[in-house]
């Protein structure tokens, strides 16, 4: 299957140039990002490796449209993320990319199937069709059982599993995920990659995962960037085993 | 929005209920200040329009050489080149447009002799049309029975009176059913100067032709003194002739019955040098008008025909004026406790944007847009506003029940018939739920926006 996964990797999807994000805390600037120019093809699943504080959740939340760069551009589908307008980036974020995070991130006052459906309020999709189609969303993670309960009455596991059920709503084109397993035991994280793998090679999805657990990525992305201290240090194109398989259920 | 908003409010019951009751109470004072102020000015106008004041013009002539106003008399015909208010000229007021009924005032002093005491009084003839006075709510008895009965109305000082009771002073008033009890039904007798026509003296045939003299030969009648009995059939706690001042009447006969009488009357012996046939002039004529608001045409119309007139709609004016005023008033005191619920919103909405941070954190990650978040607060802050109004409309609408019972019970103590203080016009209900929505929406602005401005990945970075 790494055959088929070259033939879709032609187009390139997202590329950044000379990408900057600093912060000043103070006098002192903290360069989170600092001068990334990388290219990530149409269907890839990426990895971003690094140890904490080396600037990968910055460069994603950059992808994400959730950041604004100082300098440097991210450029998506021949649009330039900095120069789109707030409104512009909400739609970007709303239709464009799926997000999920390593605390789920999933509103607590509000049952599964409610979170699960907000994207769909925010893309002003029909009263009507925003049941049938968040309950499908849910269905496809194996949660429909689930749909009127509240977050804090589920397991870890199964409150990403509706997170990642909010970030294919919108059908987006990219899946961006922040230490997906990072709260997770090693059980239910390998539930969650299978699903992320098969959201990238079923629904030919762009993924791009930020993990610090190099054999998390070894096992699941297809190319893995490391970085440091906010620059690039290395980038490197993985065959994943096709063991990785069979470690599935 | 609004559902999610709603459900919103639902999370944080408590407080928000809290923050609701805050506007519901501001809106409440304001609908109960001005429901007060609308009922009293209702009150006070059904009083006065009740009391015949509003829509009466009352007309004399001008040969009388007392007209209301100086203004009047300059500018008309002279006094002596006047019209006298003749039947004739009562019939022509009475046809003109918008008057309902022009009827003569019929007055005079006179002695009535109750179980053989004699008693001087001043009587006045009271058209059937005056059965609606409010004077006559309190009444003990019945009205007339027909426009020429043989009855009369006691005014309650002149009751007391003929009962030999007069108040100490400083002492409670006898109350008015304790008076009637030993009155009603029993018999007056009225001793009044009838005017009768007397056939024309021979030495008049013979005067000057072309003196006016000629033409007044009506003018002479002799003077018979008579008298009549009279029935009381009621006696009245308030005075319906208050506008009279010191020649108002004590006792009230039907007017059809004291004009048959043909009781001499003041201006009578004047106008004997003026009389042009044999019918009697009236010292005043009242006229009353479809409305108050045609009071002021009529009159023009009057003074036209050259008499003077006099209504009271400038004096209502001033009344109306001052009530405009205390609506203000009592309506900035309403607004003010609208103003500090308004805070309270702008408090609720702030705390629940630090409380739900993160959940604006998260609805702008997975893509809720600036106009988004703020349309939800803004929604929040309107919800509010319309759960307050509502509330409050219902509050303020059972606060001024409340005085208004309270104020009943207290004028039942006094003596005094209930009356309706208080008065919820459509226009109150819906403006004041209407103000609660914009002053929450207003209120909501600052919260909305800073809401919108939040920074997603700062709102997330903090767990």
């Amino acid at each position: 299957m790494p055959i088929g996964e070259s033939s879709r990797q032609n187009s390139i999807a997202i590329r950044t140039e000379n990408l900057c994000r600093h912060y000043s805390m103070g006098e002192t600037v903290i360069r989170a990002v600092d001068g990334i120019s990388v290219q990530v093809a149409s269907g890839e699943f990426v990895a971003l490796l690094g140890t904490s504080g080396s600037g990968k959740s910055s460069l994603l939340n950059l992808i994400a449209g959730l950041d604004r760069p100082t300098a440097g551009s991210v450029i998506v589908q021949n649009n330039d993320l900095a120069k789109l307008s707030r409104e512009e980036l909400a739609k970007y974020r709303l239709h464009t990319v799926g997000m999920v995070f390593q605390s789920f991130n999933l509103i607590p006052s509000m049952s599964l199937l409610e979170n699960v459906e907000l994207p769909l309020r925010f893309a002003e999709v029909d009263r009507n069709k925003r049941d049938g189609l968040a309950r499908q969303a849910l269905n496809r993670v194996g949660l429909s059982a689930r749909s009127r309960h509240r977050p804090t009455e589920l397991s870890g596991g199964e409150q990403q599993r509706a997170s990642l059920a909010r970030a294919l709503i919108n059908q987006p084109q990219f899946l961006l995920a922040d230490e997906p397993t990072g709260n997770l035991d090693s059980q239910t994280g390998t539930e969650i990659m299978n699903f992320i793998r098969e959201f990238n090679q079923g629904l030919g999805m762009t993924i791009i995962m930020v993990t610090h657990e190099r054999a998390l990525a070894e096992r699941y992305a297809n190319r893995m960037i490391f970085l440091a201290d906010g620059k690039l240090v290395g980038d490197q194109s993985n065959i994943v085993p096709a063991g990785a398989r069979g470690v599935t259920s | 929005m609004a559902e999610l908003a709603v459900r919103n409010l639902r999370e944080s019951i408590l407080r928000n209920s809290l923050t609701t009751v805050g506007i519901s109470v501001g809106v409440a004072s304001l609908v109960a200040m001005l429901s007060l102020g609308i009922g009293l000015q209702q009150l006070a106008g059904r009083r006065l329009q009740k009391s015949g004041l509003f829509d009466t013009v009352v007309v004399t002539s001008r040969r009388d050489l007392r007209g209301f106003n100086r203004e009047q008399e300059e500018n008309g015909p002279s006094p002596a080149e006047s019209p006298s208010l003749t039947e004739d000229a009562r019939q022509k007021i009475a046809q003109l447009p918008n008057v309902l009924e022009a009827y003569p005032d019929i007055r005079f002093i006179t002695e009535v002799r109750y179980e053989d005491k004699p008693h001087l009084t001043m009587m006045a003839g009271l058209p059937f049309s005056a059965k609606n006075n409010d004077a006559f709510d309190g009444m003990q008895g019945t009205f007339f029975s027909s426009e020429t009965a043989t009855e009369v109305i006691l005014q309650k000082s002149f009751a007391a009176q003929l009962l030999g009771k007069t108040p100490k002073a400083g002492g409670e008033e006898a109350s008015v059913t304790e008076l009637a009890k030993p009155l009603l039904g029993k018999q007056l007798t009225m001793r009044y100067a009838e005017r009768t026509a007397t056939p024309e003296p021979e030495s008049k045939k013979e005067a000057p032709a072309d003196s006016e003299l000629a033409n007044s030969t009506g003018a002479a009648y002799s003077v018979v003194s008579r008298e009549a009995a009279l029935k009381i059939v009621g006696v009245c706690d308030l005075d319906p002739d208050s506008m009279r001042g010191q020649a108002r009447a004590r006792v009230f006969l039907p007017l059809k019955l004291a004009q048959s009488l043909h009781v001499m009357q003041p201006s009578d012996l004047r106008d004997t040098t003026n009389m042009t046939n044999g019918t009697p002039a009236y010292t005043t004529v009242e006229v009353h008008v479809k409305s108050p608001t045609q009071v002021q045409p009529v009159e023009d119309a009057i003074k036209k025909m050259g008499f003077n007139t006099f209504s009271i709609v400038d004096a209502t004016r001033s009344l109306r004026q001052f009530f405009a005023v205390l609506d203000l008033f009592l309506g900035i005191f309403g607004s003010l406790a609208l103003a500090v619920a308004s805070i309270g919103i702008i408090n609720t909405l702030v705390m629940a944007i630090l409380e739900r941070r993160r959940e604006i954190g998260i609805m702008k990650a997975i893509g809720a847009s600036d106009s988004d978040v703020k349309g939800l607060f803004f929604a929040e802050a309107g919800v509010m506003g319309v759960f307050g109004g509502f509330v409050g409309v219902a509050l303020g609408w059972a606060i001024g029940r409340v005085i208004n019972l309270g104020t009943n019970v207290y004028l039942k103590r006094q003596h005094f018939p209930p009356e309706q203080i208080w008065f919820v016009p459509w226009w109150l209900v819906l403006g004041a739920i209407g103000f609660a929505i914009v002053v929450s929406l207003l209120s909501g602005l600052y919260p909305a926006s800073r809401a919108a401005r939040l920074d997603p990945v700062q709102a997330l970075r903090y767990e």
